[in-house]
């Protein structure tokens, strides 16, 4: 069954519409990457009322390839630049800078590009075999298991995110808190508004990554003062043929940051921490660890292989439970709703066209995508040379813009100056973003969830823990919750202190 | 850094105080229909405050480290925080357009320094190619003032 909806996927996909569409979304999507400041959730966002009036797999084909383009345009400023566009391409540039520098930017930018691919193409073979298996289960799914799954969803910031545990949660219960804000949709009571009409429509999440992301993201980068030293590309077609010659040599480091970016991308918050595990495991298993860091392909295969693959994995959760793997799928899910579609396992039997146009384009995207970049490096590269006093308000305009296309509304520009500086204090303090803006898409869903829950079970608790599907997921959501002070602990009792993986 | 640190803290602590009051206004039990709208909201004031205040406790007792901000660091950010704040209240008399127009022009003369050609030929073509691609091509109507009124949209 699967190979026929695929074919019907890859029917859609393929039209000259949408190919088109695809084109667009990843040369878009390329620049956000490359630009300081925008990344793959901003521009999802700022993109998306543009997406109000076109066909649903269109829109999503646009907003995805967009994605896609960004995953690749975080790896040219990295290697290029030495600027990370995205917190998981910091592990590219530990190898990617240095090659760079040593003349070989060719190679590593070859190398980034084919890892990135091979790594999307894994996680989307993964996803089509899974996806519907997946749904089917999630069919099942009452109340109970989908609050679980939030639970699970929100545990895996704190156990698996890095960074302090107690600012994660902070973050995931302000998300909550500002998805409350305005009308209470099962009561219709108003809450938190305090009789301010502003209040009453609530925060839109997209506003919010607008502001935190994009302009909390550009007072950060002018705080450095920002200067590009930038090496030459040297990309030509031999050196690219020479690159993937010996690329084969790497077989292994390439299942490994795959399965890692899998398995760590469709939980949420994945993408950033598989790139450095892959990372540091290829440096584990090297017969040349101490090439690392110095300009060693291998250093720039794992970490993109990786990213890329927990990248597209997150996709898998948004499309089959309707919960978001990383705020740029959260972005879409928004997307999903205001099409008038209802996310969920339900979209597999409903709208087939949708997921399956979806999942074939996330074939043609990938491949558009890695011809695209590997032929127009030295173009995307150029916009780097964009003067900064030019960039900075230029961004900030883009910004505004989408902000108040959102709802037509002026507040929601003010908004997003509040987000911004919110956003650039968060930052600056550790507090995680990406937790706050899951907390807001799904605060609504979640608390449905947990609200009918309770009427099944007549107050009680433990209807979370006694329905079989439930209760498994919820105890390794708290597992995942007590890690942080089982770690110390364990350490403690095994005598030695362990180093920490690197993360971030 | 520990300064900044408690302040947000305390910001938050006192942002689930006003959560959990507004929530015990509403109702925090169980209505005739299951629980009612303060109750979870309530719960995640509690869980702020606990979190915060033990954020503050951390942040207490950690010695001095680097600043939270140096001076040299502080003044880009204004420069584009408060030309961005200016352009924000321009938009309603101005419209979106001319306001951006005019951000566009003033930072990079002044940050930029750049000739008035590129000035003029950046600020001006830039909203004009974000007016046909949102009001003609995707008709998403933006915020518009007298100039636009003049000129007939």
């Amino acid at each position: 069954m699967g190979v026929e909806n695929l074919f019907h996927g890859f029917q859609i996909a393929i039209t000259p519409f949408n190919l088109f569409v695809a084109v667009i979304g990843i040369t878009l999507g390329t620049i956000i990457g490359v630009l300081p400041g925008l990344g793959g959730a901003n521009g999802v966002a700022i993109l998306l009322p543009l997406t109000f009036t076109m066909p649903p797999t269109s829109a999503i084909i646009l907003l995805t390839s967009l994605y896609w383009g960004a995953l690749f345009g975080g790896a040219i400023t990295s290697i290029l630049f030495n600027i990370p566009g995205e917190p998981w391409s910091v592990a590219t540039t530990f190898d990617g800078y240095p090659l760079a520098r040593q003349g070989q930017g060719g190679q590593a930018l070859t190398a980034a590009f084919s890892s990135s691919f091979i790594g999307a193409l894994f996680s989307i073979v993964l996803i089509t075999f899974f996806a519907p298996l997946l749904a089917e289960v999630a069919l099942r799914f009452g109340p109970p298991e989908f609050f679980a799954i939030q639970l699970l969803t929100f545990s895996s910031f704190i156990g698996l995110g890095g960074g302090d545990p107690l600012k994660s949660l902070v973050s995931i219960v302000l998300g909550f808190i500002l998805a409350a804000v305005g009308l209470d949709i099962v009561t219709g009571q108003l809450r938190l508004t305090f009789g301010l009409v502003d209040l009453m429509k609530g925060f839109d999440f997209i506003v919010a990554v607008i502001g935190l992301f994009g302009i909390g993201e550009i007072l950060l980068s002018v705080e450095e003062g920002l200067s590009f030293k930038g090496t030459t590309t040297g990309m030509n077609l031999r050196v690219v043929l020479d690159t993937w010659k010996t690329l084969p040599r790497y077989a292994r480091t390439f299942v490994r940051g795959a399965f890692i970016g899998f398995w760590m991308g469709f939980k949420p918050g994945g993408a950033t921490p598989a790139s450095f595990m892959s990372y540091a495991f290829a440096k584990r298993f090297s017969k040349h660890p101490e090439r690392f860091g110095k300009g060693e392909i291998e250093g720039v295969v794992a970490p993109e292989t990786a990213a890329h693959a927990a990248g597209v994995a997150a996709m898998l959760p948004m499309i089959t439970l309707g919960i978001p793997g990383s705020p740029t799928a959260a972005v879409m899910l928004g997307g999903l709703i205001i099409w008038g579609l209802q996310p969920g396992p339900l979209l597999f039997t409903e709208k087939p066209d949708f997921v399956w146009g979806l999942i074939a384009s996330m074939y043609t995207g990938n491949i558009i995508g890695v011809l695209m970049v590997l032929a127009f490096v030295p173009f995307f590269a150029a916009i780097l040379r964009i003067p900064f006093a030019i960039l900075t308000p230029l961004i900030v305009v883009v910004c505004a813009i989408g902000s108040y296309a959102v709802h037509n509304s002026m507040v929601d520009i003010w908004y997003m100056l509040i987000f911004g500086v919110v956003g650039y204090v968060f930052k600056k303090l550790d507090y995680p973003l990406a937790p706050l803006v899951l907390a807001l898409v799904l605060g609504d869903l979640a608390e449905n969830a947990l609200r009918q829950s309770l009427i099944m079970s007549q107050g009680s608790l433990s209807v979370f823990v006694t329905r079989p599907i439930s209760g498994v997921i919820t105890a390794v959501a708290i597992f995942f919750f007590v890690l942080p002070i089982l770690t110390p602990w364990w350490r403690r009792m095994r005598g030695t202190a362990l180093p920490a993986p690197g993360r971030t | 850094m520990r300064a900044v640190d408690l302040a947000t803290a305390s910001i938050f602590v006192l942002l689930g105080g006003v959560v959990v009051f507004d929530s015990i206004r509403i109702g925090i039990g169980w209505g005739t229909d299951g629980p009612r709208s303060g109750f979870f909201p309530f719960w995640l004031g509690v869980i702020l405050i606990l979190a915060s205040v033990t954020i503050a406790v951390q942040a207490w007792r950690r010695a001095t480290d680097k600043p939270f901000v140096t001076r040299e660091q502080l003044a880009p950010v204004m420069k584009v925080l408060w030309p961005a704040t200016v352009m924000v209240i321009l938009i309603t008399p101005l419209g979106l357009y001319v306001a951006s127009t005019l951000y566009l022009a003033f930072y990079m003369r002044w940050v930029g320094r750049h000739g008035w050609l590129a000035v003029v030929l950046c600020s001006v073509g830039v909203p004009l190619l974000t007016f046909v691609v949102f009001e003609l091509w995707f008709l998403v109507p933006m915020p518009k003032g007298p100039l636009e009124a003049w000129l007939g949209y």
